[in-house]
């Protein structure tokens, strides 16, 4: 059965429950492209191959006694490397981490795990999530399927890559300014960022608490909502997660909103972008409107990107969201101290803040270092006004912003990334530069709304180009049948990356 | 020509931390429990692994509210948790989750009573909630322990205005505090058990004979945990002060600003204490893993009624009403319970003062020995009402009455039914009273006489009689009854 990772995790759900397919078997054979397709693109930190078979005999031990199988039974799924498991280790793709075994589940992960997914491995990323391309690693960079000179995007970048290169039917990723959209849209795959508060953040190794986001990373909308309805919910251990029911966004899904009013930011439309993006996004909206939809313009000030005369790009979301998720990383980060678990510095140390100085000099890799010293900075009293205190007052401008445009609209259709993927080493030697990959999927989480990447093609290099849809807080039921409604309408869906095509 | 003196003026402000008495901890379900093995009530959530999430304690937050709204606070409609940042291995995240600009109180008062009965105001500044630290360990020669059982026990802060200008000062709101959280069921407030511990903030206010005013540095003495430590810091800061500005002039607040100390039991002394480099700056930002409180009217109000009538209040009523001593009303509103046991025998029937008699007689006896509340001793308001009137009905002496609480004491029963088996009833036959007073004049003719010339030796006289017929009557003679005869028989003829 060769054929078995080119089937969507629907498909494969159905089959194993027909009996069509084996779970073990289907188990198996993502293993096998595994095999065959990390050494090039290497996606992941741990594979549990004999875990994984196990659970997926027991599906099929399930299956066989007649007992009920969960939404997700023997669908294998990768999960981000910073999602705790009490099976393997948990390292956020850093030294500090590289040993470290948690004691507990995250719920989302518990979440697949009762619908009865198999968790075949957990994925690279950059350094506790910090990044955009996934060369901030710890370990190693991630290669894009579409072209091993390339990144995969990031920092889910072992997720996205894992999914384009069908190594896993479906997996989690993380965002906190764009680390599921910005890598889906360079993998050619789905990647969607629920409402903040939608999915649990229990055992998620916390980034910038206030913006992280656990979500899907898919091959197509349908098997999207599958997972998004599996773990979307409230958790009683994460008070911020929104006591609210979960729509069975499933049975939805092939249903085009009977209306569906779509918004384009003109300031998301400016030079900073790619003339083939701006071109493919605007063919996606004639697609919508070709539906029925009605296209309208409507402005995100606040999330405004400006060009100097040396063509350097600013922008207050970008500012913001730096800022804020710096100083909240700065404050989630101390607690890796050598201390109580992870690394320790080996060397003699004189006093506890040698300790702590020489462990996480040695534990951290740079771009975790910049990010806690400024967020630090930030923090700091006589700073705190001017930086963090500014930083959300502009964040509620954008939100503001946002209620104020869904006034005229149901969802934003804009770019998720300014660039198809670009090479390895290109952007690490300017982290601004890096920053700036997420110019057009941060100011969603500032705002805490749900935000949808779906390919919109390739371009005439032949890389994926990532579409974004952006809606009101809890709109995923509309976002994803939105999203649906243009994979249906286009026929750009289920991408196949060279590699897997390719042989 | 006398030399003019300096005014000395201290100035002391007093933080006041308080475990509370909840179940579990602050933001996770780990029991909040003094005196287990190190590192027995621990869990991802307390130990600050990777990626765990804290989960607010609705009871530490209550237990909080009671003692801000005791304490005349105002309790915000809004508060928030933030994050207090600082390195130290008993804090295992390296932050503190606490409560910044939002405190849950804030603007309350305690009235302190004085020990020359006078009474004092003291303003609180704010109470908030916090988690507690860990606990660093020292019992190796190599290494540094750290039992982090204590890591995220609720700790409410509350802090005073400077409104405090004596060691008794001090002393009362310290104990007054002690008092009011054990009132309220909100904190054992056990200074062995760390329940409660103390930071003042001390400096002086010196006026010279020149009418210049000096002021000192304020001084922060840390982490005192008894009220020794704490009446012995704001001593010896107070001595050590003035003679360092005397020694120096430029020891003055204007110079030197803030300072902390620590307090070295053995020495009796407070030691400087080097500053740590980052001690300044916590980096404060909102805690983004928790939602804010909000506290709507419904809840503020359940709260209060809670509450009932708090320790002064009572002290007042008994004095008032009961007419009871500063010192008899003082000594039955420690806890809430041993009061309502009077108020109940009160409303059964009997004399406040005879019930307070009792109260603080055998049973507060027992229950010193004993180490527990007058209400624990276990002898009920009726026991106490029935015994009470008893008395004052000349059913029995006050005397037997002693005998009959002891006995109720160690194996209960009602206390007619205890001082009839124990024959301590008063005898009301009056044939047989007059026969022990007859028997008791004939037998002691000297004092008689001297009763009945009327002279000075008379009254002592009398009482050595009265002792005797007592004494014959095995003490069941009611002692007004004795009196009455006595004196009826050895007046002048």
């Amino acid at each position: 059965m060769s054929d078995i990772p080119d089937m969507s995790a629907l498909e494969l759900r159905d089959a194993i429950a027909a009996g069509k397919v084996g779970a073990a078997e289907a188990t198996r054979s993502y293993l096998q492209a595994i095999e065959k397709h990390e050494p090039a693109v290497a996606a992941f930190n741990e594979v549990h191959a004999e875990r994984a078979i196990q659970r997926a005999e027991q599906i099929d031990a399930d299956r066989a006694a007649g007992r009920p199988l969960g939404a997700l039974a023997g669908v294998p799924v990768a999960v981000k490397d910073n999602m705790c498991t009490p099976y393997g280790r948990t390292t956020c793709s850093s030294k500090m981490l590289a040993a470290f075994r948690a004691p507990y589940l995250a719920t989302a992960v518990d979440k697949l795990e009762q619908a009865g997914a198999v968790v075949i491995g957990k994925t690279n990323m950059d350094e506790f999530a910090m990044g955009s391309s996934t060369e901030h690693s710890a370990f190693k960079p991630t290669r894009n399927p579409w072209d091993a000179d390339r990144v995969p995007g990031g920092s889910s970048g072992g997720s996205a890559a894992a999914v384009s290169a069908r190594m896993c039917a479906a997996a989690l990723g993380s965002d906190t300014g764009g680390s599921i959209r910005q890598p889906a849209s360079f993998c050619g795959v789905v990647g969607f960022k629920p409402t903040y508060g939608r999915v649990s953040r229990y055992g998620l190794v916390a980034f910038g608490s206030s913006l992280d986001q656990i979500g899907p990373l898919t091959g197509d909308l349908a098997d999207c909502a599958l997972i998004t309805g599996v773990i979307a919910g409230h958790d009683p251990r994460d008070s911020t997660s929104i006591p609210q029911p979960v729509p069975d966004y499933l049975a939805s899904i092939d249903t085009p909103p009977a209306t569906l009013r779509i918004g384009l930011p003109r300031e998301f439309y400016s030079e900073a972008l790619d003339a083939e993006i701006n071109e493919a996004i605007h063919g996606a909206a004639k697609v919508y409107k070709s539906q029925g939809a009605e296209i309208v313009d409507v402005s995100l000030p606040h999330s405004r990107i400006d060009i100097d005369a040396a063509g350097n790009l600013s922008s207050y979301a970008v500012a913001a969201y730096y800022i804020v998720c710096m100083a909240e990383a700065s404050s989630n980060l101390a607690r890796y101290d050598g201390v109580h678990y992870g690394h320790r510095t080996a060397e003699p140390v004189d006093d506890i803040i040698e300790l702590y100085s020489r462990t996480r000099a040695e534990g951290f890799g740079e771009e975790v270092k910049r990010r806690i010293m400024l967020g630090t900075y930030a923090l700091s009293s006589g700073y705190y006004d001017a930086y963090y205190l500014k930083a959300l007052k502009v964040r509620r401008l954008i939100a503001n912003d946002f209620t104020e445009a869904f006034k005229a609209c149901d969802v934003l259709l804009c770019p998720a990334t300014p660039t198809t993927a670009f090479k390895i080493g290109e952007k690490t030697a300017d982290p601004l530069t890096m920053y700036l990959a997420d110019i057009y999927t941060i100011s969603l989480n500032l705002a805490g709304l749900p935000g949808l990447a779906l390919p919109a093609g390739l371009s005439r290099a032949g890389l994926p180009i990532g579409m974004q849809l952006i809606g009101p807080v809890l709109s995923e039921e509309t976002l994803l049948r939105a999203g649906r409604m243009y994979e249906k309408a286009s026929g750009v869906m289920r991408l196949r990356s060279p590699i897997v095509n390719g042989n | 020509m006398t030399e003019a003196k300096d005014n000395i003026l201290p100035v002391v402000g007093l933080e006041v931390h308080v475990e509370l008495a909840t179940a579990t901890k602050m933001f996770c379900r780990c029991r909040n429990h003094f005196g287990d093995p190190p590192n027995t009530n621990v869990c991802p959530v307390c130990i600050g692994m990777p990626g765990v999430l804290p989960v607010m304690n609705r009871q530490a937050v209550e237990h909080s509210m009671k003692v801000a709204l005791a304490l005349d606070c105002t309790v915000a409609d809004f508060t928030k948790w933030d994050r207090k940042g600082y390195y130290y291995p008993d804090l295992p995240k390296n932050y503190q989750i606490s409560q910044y600009d939002l405190p849950l109180g804030h603007d309350g008062r305690l009235e302190v009573p004085l020990p020359d009965g006078a009474a004092k105001t003291i303003r609180v500044l704010r109470a908030h909630l916090e988690e507690d630290a860990g606990k660093n360990i020292h019992d190796h020669p190599a290494h540094t322990g750290v039992d982090l059982n204590r890591a995220g026990v609720p700790l409410l802060e509350i802090v005073s205005e400077p409104d405090m200008n004596s060691v008794e000062e001090v002393m009362a709101y310290a104990r007054a505090m002690q008092r009011l959280v054990r009132w309220l069921g909100a904190s054992e407030a056990n200074m062995q058990m760390g329940h409660m511990r103390f930071e003042p903030n001390i400096n002086l206010h010196i006026t010279r004979p020149d009418g210049t005013l000096v002021t000192t540095p304020i001084i922060e003495v840390k982490n005192l945990n008894s009220f020794r430590a704490l009446e012995g810091a704001v001593a010896y800061e107070i001595q050590r002060q003035y003679a360092a500005w005397q020694s120096d002039p430029n020891y003055t607040l204007e110079g030197l600003g803030k300072q902390n100390r620590g307090w070295d039991d053995a020495r009796g002394q407070t030691v400087f204490q080097r500053e740590k480099e980052e001690a300044h700056d916590y980096r404060y930002f909102p805690e983004p893993d928790l939602v804010p409180v909000v506290v709507d009217d419904a809840w503020r109000e359940a709260v209060a009624a809670g509450i009932g009538e708090l320790p002064l209040a009572r002290r007042k009523r008994y004095m008032d009403e009961y007419r009871l001593s500063f010192k008899e009303a003082d000594a039955l509103t420690h806890d809430p319970a041993s009061g309502e046991v009077l108020d109940a025998a009160v409303a059964a029937g009997a004399d406040a003062k005879r019930c307070t008699n009792l109260l603080l007689g055998r049973i507060a006896a027992a229950a010193n020995e004993k180490g527990c509340t007058l209400a624990a001793v276990g002898v009920s308001a009726d026991q106490i009402a029935e015994l009470a009137r008893m008395i004052d009905e000349g059913r029995i002496n006050a005397t037997a009455g002693e005998k009959v609480m002891a006995a109720m004491i160690a194996e209960g029963g009602r206390a007619a039914q205890v001082a009839e088996r124990l024959n301590l009833l008063a005898v009301t036959d009056a044939a047989a009273i007059e026969q022990w007073v007859d028997q008791a004049v004939a037998a002691n003719p000297g004092p008689a006489d001297q009763v009945r010339a009327g002279d000075k030796k008379s009254a002592k006289a009398f009482n050595f009689l009265m002792g005797a017929v007592m004494k014959a009557s095995g003490g069941k003679a009611p002692p007004a009854v004795v009196r009455q005869l006595l004196a009826a028989k050895l007046s002048r003829k």
